[in-house]
């Protein structure tokens, strides 16, 4: 990437002390980043060590922290995905829509599943068979998809019935369901990013494609399997909104592509592929919702929270391009 | 090889034969699309867009791209709109400087972002997107600029003319499309934009200045997203934080994809991108006329944007003939 890495390596550069190893990370960067703002976010209002208020706040956002972990993986195997909160809002109005028109609920999910699949074939069709630049046939996409929901909602809301709404009331050992199922995927997905012959492949697909091919490495296929499963992730995330809201816009999540990706470029992402954890993303989820409660509770407008979190974008990205230059040997 | 048939192995001839099927088969249904009027029509929704497609296409050439120029364009309106409430004795003309100085500076933020980190300009201005929004509702306080505000100099300008009926925004949009002509095909910064997009690691070898011309590059497509914001505030009469240029960018992107820009930068012409905009804002016109409902039009413009990805593709396979022309 660099050319100084060609004259370096002339003299074995030392290997890394261990605590380097261990602390020049950005994983380690979002993990202080998390404890600085709870302690700070405690300042301003007791209601934070209240362990119940966390828990409770990070229920408006579990959905998206969800998607975000595969996205974080799409993003390490060197590929983009902007549709994700398009692909939630449409799914879940083609779930409401085919309830409100008879269909049993069961079936109604199913469908909403497929059609958040169907999605991820897209993606997956345009960007992998078809060899054009995911970020921008995702920003494709991402208007094709909210502009088929607006199709189908209009400006109306639909409703899901009662049977169905309170995802976010259920609590399993006290703790809120969407945020078990958050954990539940991030521990699955991290066991197959770190552990897995599978996961080693998407870092080295994400590292040099090239290379993989050679190393007999079937990356489109493994890329193509990334974009179906986040289109899979992207309904039932979108469901559960649908689940927790009580009624379906066109406008679901409406922006949440950024919040999505600002996840995973806070927890260490790296934009370029091959780098990237899904423990960055799982504590940069956490980072976030307690920045925005520590917003909401400290009485900052919405709109400044919407100009914090652009800078936090743009901060992470930079503090992340700034530890990897540092660590690159 | 001759002249007719260099001619229609361009790029632009496709749009333009688009262009004629789409009007002729709406013609055949509604014989009133295919009058002066609706041509007036199209028009009238066309000058913003093809002021920001002018930005954007510089900004794709260069093998970047800007997703926040819907923002810069709320911000700039936002910026005059207040001042206008502030000062309400002000020239009005004083709001075209105004809104292009502020929207230039947005620019040069996204591109010192851009140039000092080496960043990816796509992450940068998705960041910038919501910050400069969130700007805008800040130093609004969230409440809209209303249309007694707004001077009525500057609102007029959308419906009269100075010459042969033709109102003075889109006579301002054209020039900016001439202007981007001649920046592009006329001018050091414009042929080197077009080198630096064609191969970014070749231009600095050839002594282009790659800071300086990406830095140009933003800046220029922020002056023209204010310009864009101005005209904005001319056309509807009013600003408001969250409405104003909110998914303008992807409108943008949309006119100057299928306008036949290339997305991997060095490629693209200013009559493709003319055409793009014509071809939306043609859609855009028979779209009430079919009686087809307005919430289609970004599921359509997304279509529209799918498809022209997969013709571009088709034709870079085709040998790219067209494409090496389309830059020289």
């Amino acid at each position: 990437m660099t050319d100084a890495s060609t004259t370096q390596t002339r003299k074995l550069a030392p290997a890394r002390p261990t605590w380097h190893v261990v602390l020049v990370r950005p994983e380690t960067m979002t993990f202080f980043l998390l404890i600085f703002g709870l302690v700070g976010a405690s300042y301003l209002s007791p209601f934070f060590l209240d362990m119940n208020y966390i828990l409770r706040s990070f229920t408006l956002t579990a959905e998206m922290s969800i998607v975000a972990l595969v996205l974080t993986m799409v993003v390490i195997s060197g590929e983009i995905d902007l549709s994700p909160a398009a692909n939630m809002a449409l799914s879940a109005c083609i779930f409401a829509w085919v309830q409100d028109a008879g269909v049993p609920m069961p079936l109604s999910v199913i469908v909403g599943l497929l059609a958040g699949l169907a999605m991820g074939a897209l993606n997956a069709f345009m960007s992998i068979r078809m060899q054009l630049p995911s970020i921008i046939v995702t920003i494709g996409t991402l208007i094709f998809f909210r502009g088929l929901a607006q199709v189908l909602a209009g400006d109306r809301s639909i409703r899901v019935p009662d049977s169905f709404i309170g995802i976010n009331t259920v609590m399993v050992v006290g703790i809120p369901l969407p945020v078990v199922i958050f954990f539940i995927v991030a521990i699955i997905l991290g066991l197959v990013l770190g552990a897995t012959v599978i996961g080693r492949q998407i870092y080295q697909i994400g590292t040099n494609q090239e290379a993989a091919l050679h190393a007999g490495i079937n990356a489109k296929r493994i890329k193509v399997g990334l974009f179906l499963v986040l289109g899979l992730v992207s309904a039932a995330a979108g469901m559960m909104a649908a689940s927790r809201l009580g009624s379906v816009r066109y406008d679901l999540v409406l922006g949440g592509e950024l919040q999505m990706v600002l996840m995973a470029m806070l927890g260490g992402t790296y934009i370029f592929g091959g780098r990237g954890t899904i423990l960055g993303t799982f504590l940069a989820a956490w980072l976030l919702v307690i920045a925005s409660t520590g917003m909401t509770v400290a009485n900052l407008l919405p709109a400044i929270q919407l100009t914090v979190l652009g800078i936090l974008l743009i901060v992470a990205i930079i503090a992340t391009n700034f530890i990897y230059a540092r660590t690159q040997r | 090889m001759t002249l007719l048939r260099s001619i229609f192995l361009r790029r632009e001839a496709g749009i333009l034969v688009m262009i004629v099927i789409f009007c002729a088969v709406v013609g055949l249904y509604k014989p009133q699309f295919l009058t002066g009027q609706s041509l007036r029509i199209v028009l009238l929704l066309t000058p913003l867009i093809m002021i920001g497609a002018m930005a954007q296409m510089l900004v794709l050439i260069a093998r970047h791209v800007d997703l926040s120029i819907g923002s810069m364009l709320g911000f700039s309106a936002m910026v005059v709109g207040l001042m206008y409430r502030e000062y309400p004795d002000i020239y009005w003309l004083l709001g075209f400087p105004v809104a292009i100085l502020t929207g230039a500076v947005l620019g040069l933020g996204n591109g010192l972002l851009v140039t000092l980190f080496r960043l990816p300009s796509i992450i940068v201005t998705l960041g910038t997107l919501s910050l400069y929004r969130g700007l805008t509702f800040i130093i609004s306080d969230a409440r809209q600029i209303n249309r007694s505000v707004i001077p009525t100099e500057l609102k007029v300008m959308s419906r009269t003319s100075p010459i042969f009926d033709v109102p003075w925004i889109i006579l301002i949009a054209f020039a900016i499309a001439l202007m981007t002509f001649v920046i592009a095909r006329h001018t050091q910064l414009g042929r080197q934009t077009y080198a630096l997009g064609s191969n970014p690691e070749a231009a600095p070898l050839r002594g282009i200045d790659v800071t300086k011309v990406t830095l140009i590059v933003f800046t220029l497509a922020g002056a023209l997203s204010g310009l864009a914001g101005i005209l904005y505030a001319s056309r509807w009469g009013f600003v408001n934080p969250s409405n104003t240029g909110a998914g303008f960018e992807f409108q943008v992107i949309a006119a100057v994809v299928i306008g036949g820009v290339s997305i991997n930068g060095g490629v693209g012409t200013v009559m493709g991108t003319v055409l793009g905009v014509l071809l939306l804002g043609c859609v855009a016109a028979a779209l009430p006329l079919l009686g087809i409902p307005g919430s289609t039009q970004n599921a359509i413009y997304g279509a529209v944007i799918l498809i022209a990805l997969l013709i571009d593709r088709s034709v870079r396979q085709r040998g790219a003939i067209s494409m090496s022309r389309t830059t020289s």
